[in-house]
């Protein structure tokens, strides 16, 4: 995931505008927050908000659950009617879906705050969380954390291990250390994507349910097999958007199976490479972003 | 009644403003509706009739629904007026001399309509050009499914102002809303046609309200509804009056008992 950045400046000179009042403070008192320990600070503070109707909480965290259960219910409703969809049987597809949905909800869980960052920019709102002397990106990917989140992991795990169990594949070393691999990598992918729809914001602010399109719509597409859409939109995927690396490459291993589009053997293990370029994309486009960003006003 | 007209043409002109957001909205739809056609037309390279449908018919399904959930507000969280209970703001809807549901009812077919005009064309036009999708000539067809719309938008009203007015008991609907939310996106076929589903889980789908919603206009549309028109229009008007009728009641409970939020 990218690195979160500073507020360009800003936060040095909310330190020095302080030092200059009537009582100094000490070095450490001065130096802006680390950011993932603001990070942290803040997830707390929104879970404790989001806290105060309990009831609420509990409800849509159920929701939550079911919502991520429905993708699940509709693979094995189309499973019903077929054995194989795509060249792939319930249980391949199954473990598609656990790694996808498990990575996906990591990473809404870390970093879905960002889909509130058009409703800030829009309102101007932004302006204030640029000159707080804490990481902005800390700030934004935190941005209404509810613990309510940890309810899309449920079935997501359920499901991988129903997977690991039914399918007929003999784990050894590699192929277990692949499968932790393809969730961690996919967590970091999706969390760049998190991010560069985020960066879709700054450029149209009403333009926030195409950035859906890269978040949820590459989860969705990623939960079943790649082949289902085809070679040219297949490639597409593994290339230009890469959400292929997210699951579908490593699971090829993981299942001992050829690449129906023919590519290389050696994508299988270029999820890590894949996750870190997009996060540095991420990274870069984020810091333009925020360079560029110009106030609403009202 | 001049009234509930004007409120529904504000709540329309307010909708058609924000164009830019309707087209994000398209784009988003026509992507979606991709991703479902492909998985359902691999569906169905397996198995090319399943309750008599064909490909073509499960590809025109995927886009139709598209076009179908900004109109029928099947993402809304309930109404507006759920927000304006939690903040104690709908005591000035208390006030105006108007039929509360009424008032809701105009505001939100205004809503629906802009939607219907800005969202519903684009992503059908962009499956016909470049998928198998199929439109009937027959404007019989037409007429049908657009009364079937009519029905079905008003049943997705009357569950979501029903689901806003629990705020008036509950102080935050949010989470009814979000389980209502999730329901409607499965039972109403939003996610995977209620025609495939098997056995006892695809009866029970197939009698809930939200059928009402998606699947039996698309069902007419297609000409595949078992029982025909008159089917589809029966099914749907039944659960519109329950609802409504419900609405009414609980509205009435509501203004009998409830003390609003504010200060």
């Amino acid at each position: 995931m990218a690195e979160p950045t500073t507020a360009d400046g800003f936060a040095d000179a909310d330190a020095e505008a302080t030092s200059a009042g009537p009582l100094p403070r000490s070095r450490a008192e001065q130096r802006p927050l680390p950011g993932p320990l603001a990070y942290l600070l803040l997830v707390r503070m929104w879970s404790r908000a989001a806290s105060q109707y309990r009831v609420s909480l509990a409800l849509t965290g159920v929701a939550q659950v079911f919502t991520t259960c429905l993708d699940l219910i509709a693979i094995l409703v189309i499973y019903s009617q077929v054995p194989v969809i795509g060249g792939f049987t319930l249980a391949q597809t199954l473990y598609l879906y656990g790694t996808t949905r498990l990575a996906f909800g990591l990473s809404d869980l870390v970093a879905s705050g960002v889909e509130t960052l058009a409703d800030s920019i829009r309102l101007g709102t932004f302006d204030i969380v640029l000159i707080r002397p804490v990481s902005t990106l800390a700030q934004v990917l935190a941005d209404q954390f509810t613990p309510k989140r940890f309810g899309k992991l449920v079935p997501a795990i359920a499901t991988l291990i129903w997977a690991v169990i039914v399918l007929p594949v003999q784990w050894n070393a590699i192929r277990v250390i692949l499968c932790c691999f393809t969730v961690l990598c996919g967590f970091v992918i999706y969390c760049a994507l998190w991010v560069l729809s985020g960066c879709v914001s700054f450029v149209a602010v009403d333009a926030r349910e195409v950035a859906n399109t890269f978040t949820y719509g590459s989860e969705f597409a990623t939960e079943y097999p790649i082949t289902i859409f085809g070679r040219p939109l297949g490639l597409a995927l593994t290339f230009v958007l890469p959400v292929a690396f997210v699951t579908w490459q490593p699971t090829l291993y993981v299942l001992g199976r050829s690449d129906p589009f023919g590519l290389p053997g050696f994508l299988r293990f270029a999820s890590p490479v894949a996750a870190v370029l997009l996060s540095g994309l991420a990274a870069l486009v984020w810091r333009a972003c925020i360079r560029r960003y110009r106030s609403t006003g009202s | 009644m001049r009234v509930y007209l004007t409120a529904a043409r504000l709540s329309l002109r307010r909708y058609l403003t924000y164009r830019s957001s309707a087209a994000a909205g398209v784009a988003t739809n026509t992507v979606f509706g991709c991703i479902r056609a492909f998985v359902l037309i691999a569906l169905w390279k397996q198995k090319p009739d399943i309750n008599g449908w064909d490909e073509a018919d499960a590809v025109t399904y995927a886009f139709a629904t598209q076009a179908l959930i900004a109109p029928m507000g099947i993402f809304l969280s309930g109404t507006e007026l759920g927000p304006r209970i939690r903040s104690g703001d709908v005591a000035v809807d208390l006030y105006r001399p108007v039929d509360f549901q009424a008032w809701w009812l105009s505001l939100d077919i205004g809503r629906a309509v802009g939607a219907g005009v800005l969202r519903s064309a684009p992503p059908v036009l962009f499956g016909l050009l470049l998928f198998p999708v199929r439109l009937p000539l027959d404007p019989v067809n037409w007429i049908e499914f657009v009364v079937c719309c009519v029905l079905g938008y008003a049943v997705s009203f009357a569950l979501r102002y029903l689901t806003s007015l629990l705020a008036f008991w509950t102080m935050d609907e949010r989470g009814v809303a979000s389980i209502m939310t999730t329901a409607g996106m499965f039972c109403s076929g939003l996610i995977i046609p209620l025609t495939i589903m098997p056995g006892l889980l695809g009866t029970v789908v197939q009698h809930t309200p939200w059928a009402a919603v998606v699947q039996l206009p698309i069902n007419v549309l297609l000409g595949t509804q078992a029982g025909g028109f008159g089917y589809a229009l029966g099914f749907a008007a039944l659960w519109a009056l329950v609802l409504l009728a419900c609405g009414r009641m609980l509205t009435s409970a509501a203004r009998r008992k409830v003390v609003v939020q504010g200060g």
